[in-house]
C-alpha cells in the first residue's frame, strides 16, 4: 500500500489532537457540572455525563468510520446529504417532539436527535461543492444560489423555532467573503450593527441640540448627528477633492445618509415588534436595563459563577455555584461557567486559546489545499467553530446576547457532538487526501 | 485570485481579536473585579447559627427542677404556598380564618422567599397530630425549638425565667442578638453564662432552591456550639414541695440550709406561682396578671423581704454579751415587765433559761450592758462606743449586709449603727433608752429570711457559717462550687453550747416556747420570734436546726401576720426538717392542720385564681 494512502499517517495530527483534547475536557466538565455522588458511574445514563459518555463513543466510532471513507464520496454526495438533512428538517417539523417550545427533536428511545445540528456539515458540504464549481462569485445568479443554499435550512430551523442554530449560518458569510464576496457587504453589515446599537441606546432619552433650546427624541437626534457628519464630509470633499470625483462622492453621501435615516427609523419599529423577551435581552445586553432577576438573570448568574472562579478556580468538582444549579442550562448552553468557576482565569484562557488554535489550524489547513472543495469546506468548519465560540463564550461572559447555541465538545448533547465530530472528521479525511492530487 | 488570498489575514485577525477580547474580559471578571466572588458567596453560602441547648437544673438527689421541652413553630415561605386551603389550615392549626389570611399577608410583606413564623410554640403532642397533615399545605413546615419546662412546678422565684433579650442588653453585650432569650431573675439570671453555653456557627452551601447542600469547605470555618452547663443545686425537691404546700394561703417564706456546707436545701416564698406560667407565648399575659396581684406573688420574700427578727435576735444578743463579758452563764435578771412587756414565766436564772423562756426584760438588761459598758463617763458617748462594737459583732453573724448568695437581688436587711442614729437623732442625742427595743429584735433592725436561716446555721455550727449558696456544682455533679467561704463570728466558740442548750429547751422542755416543733426521735433546737409590725397581726418567726448533736439542717420559717411564732412557724419548720431528715412525715394531723390553715383571710381565693391560669 502506498504510504501516501495511509490515513493514520496523512491525517492532520494537531487537528485530531485538539479534537480529542477538547472532547476529553468537555466530558470532564460535564461530569463535574452534573456530578451526583449517587450515580458516580461514568456510564450511568440517568446522569448527563453517563449519556455523554455514550455519545462520545458513538462520535469516536463515527469519526473513525468517516476517516476510512474516501473524500470523493462526500464530494459526490454533498447534495444528496444536503437534501437528506433538509428532509429531516421538514420531518421534524411534522413529527418532531417539542422541547422548550421548539419542535427540534426526533425521539429515539430515551435519546433525542436534533437534525438542525447536522445541517451545519450538510450546508458546509453543499456550499463547498457549489462554490468550488464556480470561477467567480461576481454573478448575481451564483450569489443567489449560494444564498439559497445557506438560507433554506435556516428558514426550516427558524420554523422550529431555534433562533440560535439558525444564526450559526451567519458563519457562511465569512466563507463567502473569503471566496470573493465584496468586503463592502461585511462593512455595511458592521455599520448597520453599530447604527442599531446606537439608535437603541439613544432612543432611551431626549437630547438637546447644542446652542439651541431644542430637545429632540434620541432617534431623530441620531439622524441629526449623521446629517451634521455628512455635511462636514461634504464641505471637506468640496474643498479638497478633485472636481470630477466630487459628484460620485456626493451621490454616495446622499445615499448613505438617506439609507441610514430610513434604517434607524425602521429599527425602532422592528424592535418594537420583537417578542418582549428578546427585546429585554437586547436591552440588558446594551446595559439599558438592569434586571438581574428577570431576563438578565442567566447572564448575571453566569458572570457570577465565572467571576467567582478567580485566578486559579475553585478546583475540580468544587464549583459550588454551578453545581447547585444557580446557573440555568449549566450543562448545555452555559457549560462555560463550570470551566470558569472550577478552573479560573487560567483554565478559561487555556480553553479560549485551544479553540483559537483549532480555528486557526482549520484556516491553516484550508490555505494549504489545492482542491477548492476542501479549502472552502475547511473555511466552513473554521467559521462554524468561530461563531460558536464567539457567541457561546461571549454570552457566558456578558459580551453577546443570550442565544442558545452549544459550545462545541463541551455542551451536553449527542446531536451537537456528533455534528461537530462529523464536520471535523470530514475535514481531516479531505485534508489527508490533499497529496493524492500530486499523483 | 491573489487578492482574495489576502483575505485569510482578515479572518485570522478576527479570530485573534475575539480571543484577545475574551481573555481580557475574563481577566477583568475573574481577577480584577472581586465583586463576583463576593456575589457568589453571598448567594450560595449561609451562616447558620447553632443554638446550644440550655443547661438543666437538678435538685440534690438528681431530680429535675428545670428541663427543656421541644415546641414547634409553624413557618411559612410565601412563595412556596400553592393552592392554599385556608379553611383546612385554619381548623388544623386552630387559628381563626381571618387570622390565617392576615398572617399570610404579613409574611408576604416581610419576604416572599424567607420563612416567617406563622404560628408559635405548638406543643410536641399537638404537633404530632398536626405534622401528618402538613404535607397538604406546601410552603408550611414545622421548626422545632426548646422551651423551659418545670416538671415539679416549684421554686419559681429561685429558678427565675427566660425572656426575650431587651434592646438595651443587645446593645451592651455583643453576644446577644435580637430575639435571643436571656435568663431573668433567680438562677436563670445569675448563672446565665453557664446555662446558655456558647453558640456555634456553621457555614453551609445552599442550592438555588435554598436547600442546604453541604458544608462550606468541609466545615473548616465552623465553630462548635458548646452546650449549656447543668446546674446541680442543693435543693431537696421533696422538702421544697412540702414547704410550698405548707405555705399555701400564707404569706412568708421558708429558708433551709445545710449548716455543714451552706447549701440551700429549700427556698420558699409565698405566695408563689407556677414557674410554667412564665414560659412561651403565655408569658406576657401571665406576667401582667401576676404583677397586678395585690399579694405581689412575684416578690421573693425569702431574699427580699426585710422583717424585724423578733426574739430570735436574742440568741445573738446573748452570744455577744457573753463574749464581751458583760454577763456570764449564770447571770440572772428578774422578769420586770415594767421595762418591756413579757409573758408569764418564772424568772430566768441563767442564759439557758433566758433563751428557753425568751424573757424580754432579761435581754433588755443584756443589751443595756452591751451598750453601756462604762468606757466613757458621758452616757451618750458610752452608748456610741458600745453601739459601734455591737454592730461589728452583729455583722460577723452575716447580718446587715446581703448574703453572698448565688441569686440576684438578695437584700441585706439593716443593722443600725452609730451613724444611723446620729443621722436620726443627731450626735450625742441618743442613748440606750432611745434604742432599747433592739434588744428583743424590734425597732430599726431588719433581717432577711435567708439571714435568719444563716443564724440557725451559725448556732448549729457553734460559731461559724458558710456562704449560703443554691448551686453546689456546675457542669458535673462532683465539681463543687469553689467560691464558698467559711466565716467565723467574732464570738468565741465556747459561748455557743450554752445558748444551743437554751435552744434545745425552747423545743424540748416544759416552759419552752416551741414545743410544737418537736420531732419524734430527733433533738430539735430552735428559737421562736414574734415580730410586731404596722401591717396588722404579729409576724411569726421560728429558726431551728436538727439534730442537736450533728446538725444537718438549719431552717428559718417566717409567716406574716400569723401571731405567735410557736403556733405557726415552729410546726412548719418541724415538718420540713422531719421530711428532710427522715424522708417521711410521722404527724399527718399536724401536716393537715398546717396545710389547711388559711392566714390570708381576705385573699383566700388567690391560689384558685392562679391555678386557673396555670396551663396557658
Amino acid at each position: 500500500m502506498n504510504p501516501r494512502d495511509s490515513i493514520i499517517r496523512n491525517m492532520d495530527k494537531p487537528l485530531v489532537g485538539l479534537y480529542l483534547l477538547l472532547m476529553a475536557m468537555g466530558w470532564a466538565n460535564i461530569y463535574s457540572a452534573a456530578y451526583d455522588p449517587d450515580h458516580a458511574n461514568l456510564f450511568d445514563t440517568a446522569r448527563e455525563y453517563g449519556a455523554q459518555s455514550i455519545w462520545i463513543c458513538v462520535s469516536l466510532l463515527l469519526g473513525a468510520g468517516i476517516l476510512l471513507v474516501h473524500g470523493e464520496f462526500f464530494r459526490n454526495l454533498a447534495y444528496p446529504i444536503y437534501a437528506f438533512v433538509l428532509v429531516l428538517l421538514v420531518l421534524v417539523l411534522l413529527v418532531g417532539r417539542e422541547v422548550n417550545g421548539a419542535k427540534a427533536w426526533f425521539g429515539v428511545g430515551g435519546f433525542g436527535i436534533q437534525p438542525a445540528e447536522f445541517s451545519k456539515f450538510a450546508t458546509a458540504l453543499a456550499l463547498s461543492k457549489y462554490l468550488s464549481g464556480l470561477k467567480t462569485l461576481q454573478e448575481v445568479r451564483s450569489r443567489v444560489i449560494a444564498a439559497m443554499l445557506i438560507l433554506l435550512p435556516v428558514a426550516l430551523i427558524l420554523l422550529q423555532p431555534d433562533t440560535g442554530t439558525a444564526l450559526v449560518s451567519g458563519a457562511f458569510v465569512l466563507v463567502l467573503y473569503r471566496e470573493g464576496l465584496s468586503g463592502n457587504i461585511l462593512l455595511i453589515a458592521i455599520m448597520a450593527a453599530i447604527l442599531v446599537v446606537l439608535s437603541l441606546i439613544m432612543k432611551e432619552s431626549t437630547h438637546a441640540i447644542p446652542f439651541t433650546g431644542w430637545e429632540m427624541h434620541g432617534q431623530y437626534f441620531l439622524i441629526f448627528l449623521l446629517g451634521v457628519f455628512c455635511l462636514l464630509i461634504f464641505l471637506f470633499v468640496r474643498k479638497f477633492v478633485f472636481k470630477h470625483r466630487r459628484k460620485r462622492i456626493y451621490a454616495y453621501l446622499l445615499f448613505a445618509f438617506l439609507g441610514s435615516a430610513a434604517f434607524i427609523s425602521s429599527v425602532d419599529r422592528l424592535v418594537d415588534r420583537m417578542p418582549l423577551h428578546q427585546q429585554t435581552r437586547i436591552r440588558v445586553l446594551l446595559g439599558l436595563e438592569y434586571d438581574p432577576r428577570g431576563y438578565g438573570y442567566n447572564v448575571e448568574q453566569s458572570k457570577t459563577a465565572i467571576g467567582s472562579g478567580g485566578l486559579l478556580g475553585k478546583g475540580y468538582k468544587q464549583g459550588t455555584f454551578t453545581k447547585y444549579k444557580y446557573v440555568p442550562m449549566q450543562s448545555t448552553d452555559f457549560i462555560f461557567c463550570t470551566v470558569g468557576e472550577e478552573w479560573g482565569f487560567v483554565g478559561s484562557t487555556v480553553l479560549v486559546l485551544l479553540f483559537g488554535a483549532l480555528i486557526l489550524r482549520c484556516i491553516q489547513v484550508s490555505e494549504r489545499q489545492r482542491s477548492r472543495f476542501t479549502r472552502i469546506y475547511a473555511y466552513c468548519v473554521a467559521s462554524i467553530f468561530f461563531l460558536h465560540l464567539m457567541i457561546n463564550v461571549g454570552m457566558a461572559i456578558g459580551l453577546a446576547p443570550v442565544i442558545g447555541i452549544p459550545l462545541p465538545f463541551f455542551s451536553y448533547g449527542g446531536s451537537s457532538l456528533i455534528g461537530f465530530t462529523v464536520l471535523l472528521a470530514i475535514l481531516v479525511r479531505l485534508d489527508a487526501e490533499r497529496l493524492e492530487h500530486l499523483r | 485570485m491573489n487578492n482574495l488570498d489576502e483575505r485569510k489575514f482578515v479572518l485570522i485577525a478576527a479570530v485573534l481579536f475575539v480571543c484577545a477580547v475574551f481573555i481580557l474580559r475574563l481577566f477583568w471578571l475573574q481577577v480584577v473585579d472581586t465583586g463576583w466572588a463576593a456575589r457568589a458567596a453571598d448567594i450560595s453560602e449561609r451562616k447558620v447559627t447553632v443554638f446550644p441547648s440550655r443547661g438543666l437544673i437538678y435538685d440534690r438527689h438528681g431530680e429535675l427542677l428545670v428541663a427543656n421541652t421541644p415546641v414547634y413553630d409553624i413557618m411559612v415561605v410565601p412563595r412556596e404556598v400553592k393552592d392554599l386551603d385556608t379553611l383546612g389550615l385554619s381548623t388544623l392549626l386552630n387559628v381563626p380564618l381571618d387570622q390565617v389570611r392576615e398572617r399570610l399577608h404579613k409574611a408576604r410583606e416581610y419576604s416572599q422567599w424567607k420563612p416567617s413564623e406563622f404560628e408559635r410554640q405548638i406543643t410536641a403532642e399537638q404537633y404530632a397530630a398536626i405534622s401528618v397533615h402538613l404535607y397538604k399545605y406546601p410552603g408550611f413546615y414545622g421548626q422545632s425549638r426548646t422551651l423551659r419546662a418545670y416538671p415539679p412546678h416549684v421554686a419559681a422565684h429561685m429558678l427565675g425565667y427566660l425572656s426575650e433579650v431587651s434592646a438595651r442588653k443587645v446593645e451592651q453585650d455583643p453576644y446577644y442578638k435580637p430575639g435571643d432569650v436571656i435568663g431573668v431573675g433567680g438562677l436563670e439570671s445569675y448563672y446565665e453564662k453557664e446555662l446558655r453555653g456558647k453558640r456555634g456557627v456553621k457555614y453551609v452551601v445552599v442550592d438555588v432552591h435554598n436547600n442546604v447542600q453541604g458544608r462550606f469547605k468541609g466545615g473548616q470555618y465552623d465553630t462548635l456550639a458548646h452546650e449549656g452547663k447543668n446546674l446541680y443545686t442543693g435543693i431537696d425537691l421533696k422538702m421544697q414541695e412540702l414547704g410550698e404546700r405548707l405555705m399555701r394561703n400564707k404569706k412568708g417564706s421558708i429558708v433551709a440550709l445545710d449548716p455543714r456546707t451552706g447549701e440551700v436545701l429549700a427556698l420558699v416564698s409565698s405566695p408563689t406561682y407556677d414557674p410554667s406560667l412564665l414560659v412561651g407565648r403565655v408569658r406576657n399575659t401571665n406576667y401582667r396578671t401576676l404583677q397586678q396581684d395585690s399579694l405581689v406573688p412575684l416578690f421573693d420574700r425569702a431574699l427580699q423581704a426585710q422583717y424585724p427578727p423578733g426574739s430570735i435576735f436574742k440568741l445573738v444578743q446573748a452570744a455577744i454579751a457573753l463574749d464581751e463579758g458583760v454577763i456570764n452563764l449564770n447571770t440572772s435578771f428578774a422578769c420586770n415587765k415594767s421595762l418591756v412587756g413579757c409573758h408569764a414565766h418564772p424568772d430566768a436564772r441563767n442564759v439557758e433559761e433566758a433563751v428557753q423562756m425568751s424573757c424580754n426584760p432579761y435581754f433588755y438588761h443584756v443589751f443595756k450592758r452591751e451598750i453601756e459598758q462604762g468606757k466613757d463617763p458621758n452616757r451618750f458617748k458610752d452608748a456610741a462606743l458600745g453601739m459601734a462594737t455591737w454592730k461589728t459583732y452583729m455583722e460577723s453573724f452575716g447580718l446587715g449586709h446581703p448574703p453572698a448568695l448565688d441569686l440576684p437581688a438578695a437584700k441585706g436587711g439593716s443593722i443600725p449603727g452609730v451613724d444611723y442614729y446620729n443621722r436620726m437623732y443627731g450626735p450625742l442625742q441618743w442613748a440606750f433608752s432611745t434604742i432599747y427595743s433592739l434588744s428583743i429584735g424590734q425597732g430599726e433592725v431588719l433581717v432577711v429570711p435567708t439571714q435568719m436561716a444563716n443564724l440557725a446555721a451559725i448556732f448549729a455550727n457553734r460559731g461559724y457559717y458558710y456562704d449560703p449558696h443554691v448551686v453546689r456544682a456546675i457542669g458535673s455533679p462532683d465539681s463543687l462550687n469553689k467560691h464558698v467561704q467559711r466565716h467565723e463570728t467574732m464570738v468565741d466558740d465556747k459561748w455557743f453550747p450554752p445558748i444551743v442548750e437554751g435552744m434545745r429547751r425552747v423545743v424540748n422542755e416544759p416552759g419552752g416556747t416551741a414545743r410544737r416543733a418537736r420531732i419524734p426521735g430527733i433533738t430539735v433546737c430552735g428559737k421562736t420570734g414574734t415580730a410586731q409590725n404596722p401591717h396588722g397581726k404579729d409576724h411569726a418567726v421560728f429558726i431551728a436546726f436538727a439534730p442537736m448533736e450533728d446538725p444537718k439542717i438549719a431552717i428559718a420559717v417566717y409567716v406574716e401576720n400569723s401571731g405567735f411564732g410557736g403556733t405557726w412557724a415552729a410546726p412548719i419548720a418541724s415538718l420540713c426538717m422531719e421530711q428532710y431528715l427522715t424522708d417521711s412525715i410521722s404527724r399527718p394531723e399536724l401536716l393537715k392542720e398546717m396545710e389547711d390553715a388559711n392566714l390570708i383571710a381576705t385573699e383566700k381565693n388567690y391560689v384558685k385564681f392562679v391555678s386557673k391560669r396555670r396551663r396557658q
